[in-house]
């Protein structure tokens, strides 16, 4: 069944020198309990998309046009209270860089607990005991003794964990994890990942998965959405986009999949640089880095059809089929 | 933290020591104390006599070892000008300026915090910005000029409060205190304006600083991202990591404001200890200057000290000693 909907979001930043289209009129649908990965070089607009579906884009930031549906009912125009209740029970977050993601004046334990009394209406002492039994969750040991230590007493491995137990502890239906292994040791990476994909399977929580690691979305996802200047470029089951990408940018992406958790490996290897948010070209933002690019590619921009098992938007494709 | 203790004790210690030293050297280069304490047209043999009497002519480590004996148990001599002894004068005045401080300090501290919380919450606002602008002219203006100007206003052209002293007082046993009459009440009203004005702008700005800052932090899009409630948000979530950092300022400035107090107690002839020693000075009554600078160090340092302890106890990240014995 259909969890989430974003349909034609423009996200934009008024600025200085005029408008900023950071999202550019994106389309994706997301099935419940489904791993979303999430790919694209930096200033892609990732980040911007998670942050446009859980109503967090920073003002003077916002959704120009399009809708955000979460189980067919509009999101993105909710007054900020009802938002409020949703974010964090319906819809969780989890950030890059879990050395700052706790408050370190408050305890791991009081964290949890206001998060489960605030979505959950428990009283204290039955989200204590929650709070406990989520710490083991996630792989904390003695979690009873460890649910009131403070932020700083655990290692980044073991703040991640209680970021997920946080991120999750509400019981949300969706969860945007924006590069949420980035920071971790390499050794770590591996064994966050698995502990959130299992949570997610058990719980039946869909996963936006945002990373640069294309090993990651090899054994974490279920789709992938690939994105390029603000675009969506090419969405398909995760199978069929590595093993057999469509869109030139994607095919770049694939030429060699990185082993999981190797940093070295961005995604760089294609020549040149993603344009400038700002007065774009006509035409397909990815023509002039683009090894196959014809003439149609610089004047007339593709918009996405389908093929595969997704979509693409390319002129190239859509002349091959 | 027993460690930590000791630690900041001995440091405070040593701090004691080199100011009683100052202290102690004002007497040996400012003026001759005979002649202060004797009448003009004293004979040489009565300056001589004296000098031995009160240990002048000997040896400078003996009469530093004595000064630093009788300082640390609060004994500085007599006064030149009036020949009591200095403590005694330090006693009768220490309330007025205590009182002046301690509400200078609660007002700072109660308009300030909620001020900074207010403008940092609602940047945008005319109210915030107007505080600005206007908590720009308490930092720049001199306290004098704002002391002179509310005596102008509220004594002289409206006349609802008295521009001088303390008005009347009642004596608790040793304390005189000027919170149990009409007059002493009102007779505080503008001296610990004046003395607030400046520490209040300056904590209404810091907090404002600290908690915009703090409201950019991870942490708090996290805590949002997860849903909590703008109310705990601001007022748990944020306000805490705002005041930390805010309380060792303030404590610094507590200090601050004991000093500050000389100039308020100038212009309101209050009868402090400040003004106490601005009289002294004129009179170069060099006991009374050392006693006051000691007294006057050694709040500081136990505040600064006061300061730090409690900031180990809010802050969680310092209790380190305590954190390695528990951790798992
Ligand atoms: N507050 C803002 N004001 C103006 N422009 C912004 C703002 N936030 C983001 N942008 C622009 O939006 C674009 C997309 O940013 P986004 O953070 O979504 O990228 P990303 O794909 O997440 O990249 P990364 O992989 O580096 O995290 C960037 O080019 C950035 O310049
Ligand atoms: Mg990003």
């Amino acid at each position: 069944m259909t969890l989430l909907e974003l349909d034609n979001i423009v996200v934009e930043f008024p600025t200085r020198r005029g408008p900023l289209e950071a999202v550019k009129g994106l389309s994706l649908e997301l099935n419940e309990g489904q791993i979303l990965g999430l790919v694209g070089e930096s200033g892609a607009g990732k980040s911007i998309t998670g942050a446009a579906i859980t109503g967090l884009i920073e003002p003077p930031g916002l959704i120009r046009s399009g809708q955000v549906r979460l189980r067919g009912q509009r999101i993105d125009n909710l007054a900020p209270e009802k938002m409020r209740r949703i974010r964090g029970k319906e819809i969780g977050a989890i950030f890059q860089d879990p050395l700052t993601s706790l408050n370190p004046v408050y305890t791991v334990g009081e964290q949890l607990i206001d998060t489960m009394r605030v979505h959950l209406g428990l009283d204290h002492k039955a989200a204590r005991k929650r709070a406990i039994d989520w710490l083991a969750e996630v792989g904390i040991p003695a979690p009873e003794a460890r649910l009131d230590q403070y932020p700083h007493q655990f290692s980044g491995g073991m703040r991640q964990r209680v970021v997920i137990a946080l991120a999750l502890c509400a019981e949300p239906k969706l969860i945007i994890a924006d590069e949420p292994t980035t920071a971790l040791d390499v050794s770590v990476q591996a064994q966050i990942l698995a502990l959130l994909k299992r949570l997610c399977r058990e719980n039946g929580t869909a996963v936006i998965l945002v990373t640069h690691d294309m090993g990651v979305i090899a054994e974490t996802a279920d789709r992938v959405a690939v994105m390029y200047a603000g675009r969506l470029v090419e969405i398909g089951d995760v199978a069929q986009v590595i093993q057999d990408p469509l869109h030139p940018y994607t095919k770049g992406l694939m030429n060699s999949i990185p082993q999981i958790g190797n940093r070295d490996a961005r995604l760089t290897q294609i020549e040149g640089a993603m344009p400038g948010l700002r007065n774009p070209a006509p035409g397909c933002a990815f023509a002039p880095r683009c090894p196959q690019a014809i003439d149609t590619c610089r004047t007339l921009r593709p918009i996405p059809v389908d093929a595969g098992s997704g979509q693409v938007a390319c002129h190239l494709f859509g002349e091959a089929q | 933290m027993f460690a930590f203790l000791l630690r900041r004790i001995v440091q405070a210690a040593l701090v004691m020591l080199v100011v009683a030293s100052i202290a102690f050297l004002m007497f040996r280069f400012l003026g001759d104390p005979i002649s202060n304490l004797l009448p003009e047209d004293a004979t040489v043999e009565e300056r001589a006599d004296l000098r031995e009497k009160i240990g002048l002519n000997d040896p400078f480590v003996v009469q530093y070892g004595r000064f630093i004996t009788n300082a640390a148990q609060g004994d500085f001599g007599q006064s030149y000008r009036n020949n009591r002894p200095v403590s005694d004068l330090l006693a009768e005045r220490f309330p007025a300026t205590a009182e002046l401080v301690l509400v200078a300090a609660s007002l700072a501290l109660a308009l300030g915090i909620p001020l900074g919380i207010y403008t940092a919450l609602n940047p945008r606002g005319w109210i915030s910005q107007g505080l600005q602008v206007v908590s720009l002219l308490g930092i720049s203006v001199p306290t004098f000029v704002t002391g002179i100007l509310l005596i102008l206003l509220f004594s002289v052209t409206l006349g609802w409060l008295p521009s001088f002293g303390r008005g009347e007082v009642v004596d608790l046993g040793g304390w005189t205190t000027g919170f149990l009459t009409l007059s002493g009440l009102k007779a505080l009203i503008l001296p610990s304006i004046m003395l607030a004005l400046f520490q209040m702008t300056l904590i209404m700005r810091l907090v404002r600083a600290e908690m915009l800052e703090v409201l950019r932090a991870d942490y708090i899009k996290f805590a949002r991202a997860r849903g909590m409630p703008n109310r705990m948000l601001h007022f748990k979530y944020a306000l805490k990591n705002t005041l930390i950092p805010v309380m060792t300022i303030f404590g610094l400035q507590l200090g601050g404001l004991i000093a500050f107090a000389i100039i308020t107690e100038t212009v309101f002839q209050w009868p402090g200890m400040g003004f106490l020693f601005i009289q002294a000075v004129n009179f170069s009554d060099v006991p009374v200057m050392a006693a006051y600078l000691v007294l006057v160090s050694f709040l500081f340092v136990v505040i600064n000290t006061i300061v730090d302890l409690l900031y180990h106890v809010v802050d969680p990240r310092l209790r380190v000693e305590k954190s390695t014995a528990r951790g798992v």
